[in-house]
Formats: C-alpha cells, sequence, structure tokens
C-alpha cells in the first residue's frame, strides 16, 4: 500500500497497512532463541507466551493444531528455539510470532523434556514389566529397523552370523533429523505387518540431539503398540533413551542386540551334545538295572534249587507209589480168603449137586423164568430142561395136575 | 510334519527327562531312546547347516515386498 501525503488513514487501515508490511517481509519462517516466560495454556488449546532475551520480548501464539506436534510442555524458563511467522494482531495493534513449532535449546532442555515425556509415559504404565513381550527363544525371521548406511546394520549383521544364522529382514529406517521420528513409527507398523518374530531396533552413537528421534512420544508408542517384541539398540550404553525404556529388552549397542536375540550355536550344539550324553547314560544305567534285577530273578530260580525240589517230590511219589501197592496187597488178600469162605458155602446149596443126582430143572422161554408150578405153563409153550450135562429144547404137549403128596 | 527345531530340541529335553524320570517299561524306554538318538542327530544337523539369509523390506504401491539384500563389502563399513 502507498503512503499518500493528503489521506488519512483509519486505525484499521493504518495497522493492515503495517501488518502488510511486516508479513511481507523476510520476517517470516525464522528461528528465533529466548526464553520462555508468561505462559498460559489456554483452554481453547492455544499456547500464549512471550520469548524473552535480556534485551526484548516478543509476544507469541502457538496454535492448537501446531501445538499437537509438541513433544514436551511448556515451563516458565524454559530455554528453547521457536519457528514462526511474523504477524499482528490488529484488534490490539501488537506484532507477535505465530509459532509453529517448539524445539528445546541446548542439552538441559533437552533433558528436561526426556525427562517430562519419561514420567509422563511411566505414569501410563509404557514401561511396565507386564507389557514386556517375552522373545523367542529361537527367532525364524529377525526384522532390523535402521539405517541403510551406518555400521549398525553391519555389526548386527556380523554377530548374528557368528553366533546363529537366522533371517533377516531389513527395513532401511531414518534414525535421525527431522523425519526419524516418523519413519522409525513406520518401520515398526512395517514389520509387525510381516512375518518376522523379532525387531531390533537400532543406531549407533550419538548426541542426545541425534539420538532424540527415540525420544519422540511416537516412537514409545509405536513400539508399545507393536504385537512383535522389540529390542532396542539406541546409542551407547550408557544413554538410554525413552524407547529403552519401552522396548521389551533394551540392549547397550547393535552387536549386543544381536547377542540377545539369538542363542550362541556353539551353545547350542554343547547343550544337545550334552542332552546326547544324558540320554545315553541314562539308557545305559536303564538297561544295567535291567539286566542285574534279570540275574537276580535267575538267582532265585537257581538249577540246584529246582533239582532239590524235584528229588524231594520223587521221592514222595514213590513213597506214595510203595504205600499204595501194600495196602492193595492187603486188600487183595483180604478179598480172596473172603472169596473162598464164601464159595466153600455157595457149593454146598449149588444146584449142580441136585442135577447129578438126576433131577433136572424147567425154564419157560424165552424169559427163562424157573417153572414150579403146573400153572407156570400153558400148552405149547417153549420150555428149555436143564439136565446134568446139557440143555433140551421142547414143547408143553399136555399138562395134568397131580397130587404128588 | 517336520518339527522345527525348537520343537525337535523341546521334544529331546522331554525324552531325556522321562528317560532319567524312570518308571518306564524296557519295550518304551527302548523307543524313547531311538526317537532321542534321532532328534539329537536332527538339531545336531539342522543347527550346522543353518544360513544367515539376508532381505530387504521394500514396499511397492503400499505392498510390502522383499528382496535379498546385497551386502556390503565389510571394508567399505570401516570409515
Amino acid at each position: 500500500m502507498v503512503f499518500e501525503e493528503k489521506g488519512i488513514y483509519t486505525v484499521h487501515e493504518f495497522t493492515l497497512a503495517i501488518k502488510g508490511i511486516l508479513t511481507g517481509s523476510r520476517l517470516s519462517d525464522v528461528w528465533i532463541r529466548g526464553e520462555i516466560s508468561n505462559f498460559t495454556n489456554h483452554s481453547s488449546g492455544h499456547r500464549y507466551f512471550t520469548l524473552k532475551d535480556k534485551g526484548s520480548q516478543l509476544q507469541c501464539v502457538m496454535f492448537k493444531w501446531h501445538g499437537n506436534n509438541l513433544r514436551f510442555e511448556l515451563e516458565h524458563g524454559m530455554k528453547v528455539v521457536v519457528l514462526g511467522d511474523i504477524d499482528v494482531y490488529e484488534q490490539r495493534g501488537q506484532y507477535q510470532l505465530r509459532v509453529r513449532a517448539i524445539r528445546p535449546d541446548g542439552i538441559g532442555e533437552l533433558y528436561k523434556a526426556y525427562e517430562q515425556l519419561k514420567n509422563k509415559l511411566a505414569m501410563e504404565g509404557l514401561f511396565s514389566p507386564e507389557h514386556k513381550k517375552p522373545l523367542p527363544e529361537f527367532p525364524k525371521r529377525i526384522g532390523v529397523a535402521t539405517s541403510p548406511t551406518g555400521a549398525v546394520l553391519h555389526d548386527i549383521l556380523t554377530v548374528l552370523k557368528r553366533r546363529y544364522p537366522v533371517n533377516i529382514l531389513f527395513m532401511p529406517t531414518v534414525v535421525q533429523g527431522e523425519y526419524a521420528a516418523e519413519s522409525i513409527v513406520h518401520s515398526i507398523s512395517a514389520l509387525n505387518n510381516t512375518d518376522v518374530d523379532l525387531i531390533i531396533m537400532g543406531r549407533g552413537g550419538g548426541s542426545i540431539e541425534d539420538l532424540w528421534a527415540f525420544n519422540e512420544e511416537l516412537v514409545a508408542r509405536a513400539i508399545f503398540n507393536s504385537k512383535i517384541p522389540v529390542i532396542s539398540a539406541v546409542g551407547h550404553e550408557t544413554d538410554y533413551t525413552i524407547a529403552d525404556f519401552v522396548a521389551d529388552v533394551r540392549a547397550p549397542t547393535p552387536s549386543a542386540a544381536a547377542e540377545i536375540a539369538v542363542p550362541d550355536r556353539q551353545e547350542l550344539c554343547n547343550r544337545i551334545s550334552r542332552l546326547g550324553d544324558r540320554l545315553t547314560e541314562t539308557q545305559r544305567r536303564n538297561i544295567n538295572d535291567k539286566t542285574s534285577y534279570l540275574a537276580q530273578l535267575k538267582a532265585a530260580i537257581e538249577p540246584g534249587l529246582l533239582l532239590d525240589m524235584v528229588s524231594h517230590h520223587t521221592q514222595y511219589m514213590d513213597d506214595l507209589a510203595r504205600r499204595q501197592n501194600l495196602s492193595m496187597q492187603r486188600l487183595l488178600e483180604v478179598k480172596k480168603s473172603l472169596f473162598a469162605a464164601h464159595a466153600g458155602k455157595l457149593d454146598a446149596v449149588s444146584p449142580l449137586g441136585t442135577l447129578s443126582r438126576g433131577y433136572s430143572i424147567t425154564l419157560k422161554l424165552p424169559d427163562k423164568a424157573l417153572v414150579r408150578s403146573i400153572d407156570d405153563v400153558e400148552e405149547r409153550d417153549e420150555l428149555q430142561i436143564i439136565v446134568n450135562d446139557g440143555r433140551i429144547k421142547c414143547h408143553v404137549d399136555y399138562k395134568e395136575v397131580c397130587k404128588w403128596k | 510334519m517336520e518339527m522345527s527345531f525348537e520343537e525337535s530340541l523341546a521334544e529331546l529335553e522331554n525324552i531325556v527327562e522321562k528317560l532319567e524320570n524312570g518308571q518306564l517299561s524296557l519295550d518304551e524306554s527302548l523307543l524313547l531312546f531311538d526317537t532321542g538318538i534321532k532328534l539329537v542327530k536332527e538339531c545336531d544337523t539342522k543347527l550346522r547347516n543353518a544360513q544367515q539369509q539376508v532381505e530387504k523390506l521394500i514396499e511397492e504401491n503400499n505392498c510390502l515386498k522383499s528382496e535379498p539384500l546385497e551386502l556390503l563389502d565389510e571394508n567399505s563399513h570401516e570409515k
């Protein structure tokens, strides 16, 4: 807008003119270092504060949509570097800086931000042991998220190759600078969509600024939400990042991460050979035990003993046989004499004597019934007559009752 | 179906413990022993034959793919 000598501006027009000059200048997209004071976090979500140094003050506003990416909360007296554009707040005729990003200035401030986030996530339970996933004992495929250029990948591969060769899926990841946090988050989620059963996430040592991505809240949450266990290996042994606290296991170095990730092949070989030894030793003892038990059993049924037992039985059998013979003989003798006595008696009453004296015995056929009376026979009956020296078969021709006595 | 290395190893440990606890018939123990020896050989062979294979994950049209990663010479890292 051009200043005209005769024209008269309204306040608003004048303010707009100033605004035009300021916003058209090179005072946009600038980094400014200072100390925060008069900070208010308004309920609208916008943040208002004054950035000051020894000589001057600068009004600042950070709108909600920019503040959402803030990785720490502002505090009075905090030294920061802010990125913003010059702006004029017309209602009050005030120039101010519209802040888009704030970074802690200097290591002290970074540590402050780090402590802040660490406490916050610890309160939320992101570091709790019960959320730590166990690592697979024998991983089949390990996802490695790290820089394609650093020594980290090389270190990890070397250790893995030496200890226990395993399949590796490498995910090139930006681990430092502006895009690092997003790249790390992306890598973790991409690896979660593969068949890896373990993730090693790492980078080599560096300053706290270099490692800063691993202190970002979104990285911490990505690790926490990973379904696959994560080993973090960030920086050197003494560097602890937020990622280290959230990870399921923290390794002091990338090489150490590889050592934690897999068992040692040589140790495994030894373990297997020890198992083999135990197996054969146990079986040898097992068979020895059974053999000696068998020997024990065998001794119990020793042949001498058996023979003893057999001869004892034989003797007993012999004895029995002898006694049986004896009693049989005695019995036979008794029966014999009894028989002789009966035979004598029988002879005395035998009909044979009668027959020899001329008598005969008449039997009626066919049932050989003794004929004692005239009534026992009918005419034409068949009879058998026994005489002293034979039998006579004859028929009844005639019968007549007689009284002999 | 072939057992994985860890399944074989776990089975082997199981067998050794069973044998060490005794209480087995001779036939059972012989059978277990036989399986155990086979597993020892199997585990050993698997372990000795394991090879490192390195692939690189790449994304193409929102699809995840992997391709063999060509490893650089060891010297190129030592700068």
